[in-house]
């Protein structure tokens, strides 16, 4: 078990853990940065051309991981056309991958939350004397829900992944090896109990992950006051 | 603010929601539109407000013609009116910040803003719920935060749209007296559009009575509740109108 490890063993989980933490943390920002605004763009607007944009994101919801991950890998083998940059098999590669298969996740459930704030809303705003730019933060600012929603998603999506990273890591130990390829790994070494305990930190993340979102979230949606809605519906 | 339409009509998907409307409304008046639901009311308000446009027709703001406004003026004269909605629609905010909003829009001093905030909470009664999540209100007191919420800033002309609809009469009658209140203290022009005739009665100075789009009759409120010229107005106070 793993309190049974020796210290290099040890030192190993802690290195998975972090580094699985580390690349979901970083591709969940680097697609927040890019989805957030474009989906806002693709909520705000009902053209013909975003309506075109918001019907590829959607497809691209169901990206099976392993084709990001081979889309990856060509674009940044040698013979690709980033090859010149070297990053195959490091974690940033792996980031890569992990941008490619959140951001239109984060894109089209932004939108969704953007599109979603009722006409009476704008309408208010802007007979309060709202105009563009004050409209568009009262519109972000109404969403924030759903806008948090998303990037919870998208974290989710990025600290479970395996088939991209696994492509174009190369689940190398010590270096690009996360919590999931870890496990694939000992699973095929017989390594059952270490699999385990992998996959238990693993679900634990995404737990403590979770709440620590929802309360955030709790917090945004409900404003200052956030435990008064918790009462207020409990019947106090 | 003086209003003035000339031949306004407006279309939606060919459907005729005003028609060939003429009206002056001059500063510092209440003025009720009155008529059944569909005729037109709300229509009328979102045009004053510059919310929508017209299909035909010309609004004259302060002298200034609508055609001729740009962006930037519309925005200016936007900013001094302000429109209360048959339904309420708060922001996901507290009700301090709520009624904050639009003094926030302005870049007024956190000073003023709290000042003003408070002043117009307790108009409504509802200072002691300022740090309350606004979107938990019983309707009755989410209506008084969009009250408190579009005078906070004090507009010039301030458009009402059934705003006491589906409220309890403690609740109808503390915001009728708050429109009152507000009009005695600052002389702004107030047009409310509502189908209670005893409200019209209770607030307005003059009533303009809307069928179909139309506008049948209007006149000062004693002359036109006492003795309306109109038949299809005289039909519509009786409560014989069917529509």
């Amino acid at each position: 078990m793993v309190f049974d490890l020796d210290p290099t063993e040890s030192e190993r989980l802690i290195r998975i853990t972090l580094l699985t933490l580390y690349m979901a943390g970083c591709s969940t920002t680097i697609s927040s940065l890019i989805g957030i605004p474009i989906g806002t763009y693709l909520g705000l607007r009902k053209t013909r051309f975003s309506l075109l944009i918001k019907v590829f994101t959607h497809t691209l919801y169901g990206l099976p991981p392993v084709i990001a991950g081979l889309v990856v890998f060509i674009l940044l083998s040698r013979a690709g056309p980033l090859g010149g940059l070297g990053i195959l098999f490091t974690p940033t590669a792996m980031i890569l991958a992990q941008v490619l298969i959140i951001t239109p996740l984060i894109i089209g459930l932004t939108a969704s939350a953007i599109s979603a704030v009722p006409q009476m809303t704008i309408d208010s705003a802007r007979t309060l004397g709202a105009r563009r730019f004050n409209l568009l933060k009262t519109m972000l600012s109404e969403s924030r829900a759903g806008i948090f929603t998303a990037v919870m998603i998208g974290f989710g999506r990025a600290i479970s992944e395996v088939g991209a990273v696994i492509i174009v890591g190369g689940n190398i130990k010590w270096h690009t090896q996360v919590l999931t390829t870890a496990i694939v790994f000992e699973t095929q070494k017989g390594n059952f109990n270490y699999a385990l305990v992998l996959g238990a930190i693993l679900i634990t993340l995404a737990l403590v992950t979770s709440i620590v979102l929802t309360i955030l979230q709790g917090r945004y949606k409900t404003g200052k006051n956030g435990r008064q809605i918790f009462r207020l519906r409990n019947g106090g | 603010m003086d209003i003035e339409l000339q031949n306004v009509s407006k279309n939606f998907n060919g459907k005729c929601a005003l028609a060939d409307i003429n009206l002056e409304i001059a500063k510092k008046r209440i003025v009720a539109f009155i008529g059944p639901s569909g005729s037109g009311k709300t229509t009328l308000l979102r045009i004053i407000n510059l919310l929508d446009s017209p299909s035909k027709g010309t609004i004259y703001l302060d002298a200034r013609k609508n055609e001729d406004l740009t962006g930037e003026e519309r925005y200016e004269l936007r900013k001094r009116m302000a429109l209360v909605f048959q339904n309420p629609s708060l922001f996901q905010k507290t009700v301090f910040e709520n009624v904050a909003y639009g003094l926030r829009i302005r870049n007024k001093s956190t000073n003023e803003i709290d000042r003003e905030v408070h002043k117009s909470l307790d108009l409504v009664g509802l200072g002691p719920l300022k740090n309350q999540f606004a979107p938990t209100l019983s309707a009755g007191e989410a209506q008084r935060v969009s009250f408190a919420r579009a005078i906070v800033f004090k507009p010039e002309l301030l458009l009402l749209d059934e705003y006491t609809a589906n409220l309890d009469p403690a609740n109808v009658k503390l915001l009728e007296e708050s429109v009152l209140a507000y009009q005695k203290e600052t002389n702004a022009t107030i047009i409310l559009a509502t189908h209670n005739l005893f409200q019209a009665r209770r607030l307005a100075n003059e009533v303009v009575f809307i069928f179909d789009g139309k506008i049948v009759e209007r006149g000062k409120k004693d002359i036109f509740f006492s003795n309306p010229r109109n038949p299809l107005t005289r039909s519509f106070l009786s409560g014989e109108l069917i529509y």
